[in-house]
């Protein structure tokens, strides 16, 4: 379970062009589900999204992963929360070109050391999943969309991670594709990893695949439709 | 094999190499020490007061000796067409 | 949550070599020309300072056989020949063991173009009419022992003596330009009359009574300078070091140029650079893993090109008779010894070498780094 209380995120304080782009949310994210967070544009879905993953710390309010409180952990202990508990897609993707699609899911990896051959086995094994395992020694800049994204996934779970977070998964994908993402997600939910996501895609948010859905507008949840 | 190891495998190379030459000073060393002493001792026996470096510049075999009124070769930086001539700083006061 | 067992140091610090090797990789042809352009700034420098060192320390070995002091008579601030009878008052100096007046100098020999060292040893083994050459005057005048040595002396006329035999080449720092000869060939030679002398060598058994001998030298015969073997060693270790620094100036031009490229490389951090680090920390890799893996980029073409240069320079200075240095020391001199030296290979050279390349890149390739690395990952989530 995570849980936001009285999140807010607010860019630029104290300047003229201050910015509140988490406002007072409060929110539990329940354990092996999948939850959306809807919304339109600017509605601070993705900022919303960054906290969850402890990839940036509120401005106010507490978060717990877990039982650990990680709003006032150090930085180098909410890194290792954040790579130990999260893995992540990017809505671009966001691999490193020139590498190959193996080395980029074996990336995550890196810092924890460990036998390479294990690793290379188990990010293939990841690759081979999600079908694009033809693909391994290929570089990423030579992917198409739908095989990026795949790999972004597979990069997300190489290590073995509770909690995946992905922000507009589906946003440069066909609607064939992004049924069959969702199909990825439903299984990783089986697997009991907790996915939460960030998407304007009624493919995404009307799925019968999804458990919980929350609206967004202007920082803040709402209730029903937004 | 793994990139890592490959670029550490060179760097252990290139240092076994190092090593290489370091042992081959120390070996040479020894070998020329003797024809060093025996320079010494030539130079000892005979007198000299130089290497035959510079010899350019007449005055240039001996710039620790030379004439002083040899031509613009009080500083380093005067005219001069003899290139050593050029080199030799201003004798110590 | 799960902690799995903490990684050792190497184990990080070869995954994040790959990742360096990988991201190196991708524009290969462009670091392989930086890190040739870097080996060769390396070399040209590390065989400066090799050469240099070793010509030093050679140097200083064999003038520790130099007289320990020489007084020259000077006429009007010319250097002039000193009477014989001085070598009987100088002896009589206290500390002075011996004086022995010698005769020296230099003779142009306009068909071989070359300056040559006439000398008279203190005792010459060859009779008179005899010569005794250096290898270096072998090789110009095309000289084997037996054969004929004509030169022209002071008169106009040319004398004809004989090469007795050569100098073993081993020496021929010291004895290349030499021509050794008998007193009265040097004198007829020149036209130096008896009694007088090219200067005075003196022993004196104590180093330390060396600068009060000279005083006292100075004091009683105004119009001569003694000449110290520390001021010898000390006028050598200034023509070495302006050489070098000569050199190294030349250099300077080519290292600045090779700087100014490599902090252009190395510290210009793209776009494309700078979210890269993003995504690392966005999928989990800390500051200090990014500043390290920035470390190794910088030490991965930096230490190889040091290492290679510096191997390619001792190889260059102490294989081979140093090639590309030795015009510098030649100048327009066509005798010229042919030597090997003692290689010298310290510590203070190779930690100089390394201070001097491997660490400026490597901090030039980290610094610029410093800022993208310390910024919050959720940077790279905004598109
Ligand atoms: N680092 C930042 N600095 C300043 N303002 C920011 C920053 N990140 C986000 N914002 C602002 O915060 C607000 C919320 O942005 P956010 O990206 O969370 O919205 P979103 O719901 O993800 O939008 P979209 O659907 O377009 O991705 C926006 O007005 C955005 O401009
Ligand atoms: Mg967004």
């Amino acid at each position: 379970m995570i849980r936001l209380q009285d999140v807010r995120r607010v860019f630029h304080q104290g300047r003229p062009d201050e910015l509140v782009a988490v406002d007072d949310v409060t929110l539990d994210i329940a354990d092996a589900r999948i939850t959306v967070l809807r919304g339109p544009s600017g509605s601070g879905k993705t900022s919303l999204l960054a906290l969850v993953g402890c990839m940036a710390r509120p401005t106010s309010g507490r978060i717990h992963v877990g039982d650990r409180e990680v709003t006032s952990l150090p930085e180098h202990f909410l890194t290792e929360v954040r790579r130990l508990t999260f893995g992540f897609v990017f809505q671009q993707f966001h691999l490193v070109r020139g590498l190959t699609a193996l080395e980029n899911v074996m990336l995550p990896a890196y810092p924890l050391g460990g036998s390479r051959k294990a690793l290379v086995a188990r990010a293939q094994a990841l690759l081979d999943r999600f079908g694009v395992g033809a693909r391994a020694h290929a570089r990423a800049d030579w992917l198409s969309g739908g095989e990026a994204q795949r790999v972004a996934i597979a990069r997300a779970l190489v290590n073995d991670p509770r909690v995946v977070v992905a922000d507009e998964p589906t946003a440069h994908l066909d609607s064939k594709l992004s049924a069959g993402f969702m199909d990825l997600v439903a299984a990783l939910r089986d697997e009991g990893r907790t996915v939460v996501m960030a998407s304007h895609d009624a493919i995404v948010y009307d799925s019968p695949l999804v458990d919980h859905v929350v609206s967004m507008r202007d920082g803040r949840i709402v209730r029903g439709e937004p | 094999m793994r990139k890592s190891d490959r670029f550490l495998l060179f760097l252990a190379l290139m240092l076994a190499l190092l090593e290489v030459a370091r042992l081959h000073a120390l070996h040479r060393g020894r070998d020329r020490a003797e024809e060093v002493l025996a320079m010494t001792a030539m130079a000892r026996r005979l007198g000299l007061t130089d290497l035959s470096l510079f010899t350019d510049a007449r005055y240039a075999r001996h710039p620790s000796q030379a004439d002083r009124f040899a031509p613009f070769q009080d500083h380093p930086t005067s005219l001069e067409h003899f290139p050593s001539g050029s080199l030799v700083p201003p004798p110590a006061p | 949550m799960k902690r799995p067992r903490p990684p050792t140091w190497l184990e990080r610090q070869r995954y994040l070599l790959d990742f360096t090797l990988s991201s190196l990789g991708r524009r290969k042809g462009k670091n392989l020309a930086l890190a040739a352009l870097y080996t060769l700034v390396v070399f040209a420098l590390a065989s400066v300072l090799l050469y240099t060192q070793a010509l030093r320390s050679e140097a200083m070995r064999i003038l520790e056989g130099a007289p320990d002091l020489v007084v020259q008579r000077v006429v009007a601030g010319r250097h002039d020949l000193i009477p014989g009878d001085r070598v009987e008052r100088l002896s009589k100096i206290r500390g002075v063991q011996e004086a022995r007046g010698r005769l020296w100098g230099y003779y142009y020999d306009a068909s071989a173009r070359a300056n040559l060292t006439f000398l008279v040893p203190d005792r010459f083994w060859g009779k008179p009419g005899e010569v005794v050459i250096g290898e270096g005057v072998a090789r110009t005048r095309l000289a084997v022992p037996g054969e004929p040595f004509p030169v022209l002396a002071a008169d106009g006329e040319v004398v004809v003596l004989k090469v007795r035999e050569t100098i073993p080449s081993f020496s021929e720092l010291v004895s290349s330009d030499l021509v050794l000869l008998s007193e009265p060939d040097f004198r007829r030679l020149f036209g130096i009359p008896p009694g007088l002398f090219t200067d005075i060598a003196l022993t004196v058994p104590n180093g330390k009574e060396v600068s009060t001998v000279a005083a006292k030298i100075r004091g009683q015969m105004p119009d001569t300078r003694p000449i110290t073997r520390a001021e010898i060693t000390r006028t050598y270790e200034a023509i070495l070091d302006w050489r070098s620094g000569l050199v190294v100036l030349v250099l300077a031009a080519a290292l600045l140029s090779f700087g100014i490229v490599a902090w252009d490389k190395a510290s210009g951090l793209s776009a494309d650079e700078r979210r890269e680090i993003g995504v690392l920390k966005a999928i989990g890799w800390d500051t200090s893993e990014v500043l390290a893996m920035k470390v190794w980029e910088g030490a991965v073409i930096s230490l190889s090109a040091f290492l290679a240069g510096l191997l390619l320079a001792y190889f260059h200075v102490f294989v081979t008779p140093a090639p590309l240095l030795a015009p510098v020391l030649k100048g327009w001199s066509t005798i010229y010894p042919e030597f090997r030296l003692t290689p010298v290979l310290n510590p203070f050279i190779v930690s100089t070498l390394f201070l001097l390349t491997v660490v400026p890149y490597t901090v030039a390739t980290v610094v610029p780094a410093w800022r993208a690395a310390t910024t919050d990952p959720d940077e790279v989530m905004r598109s």
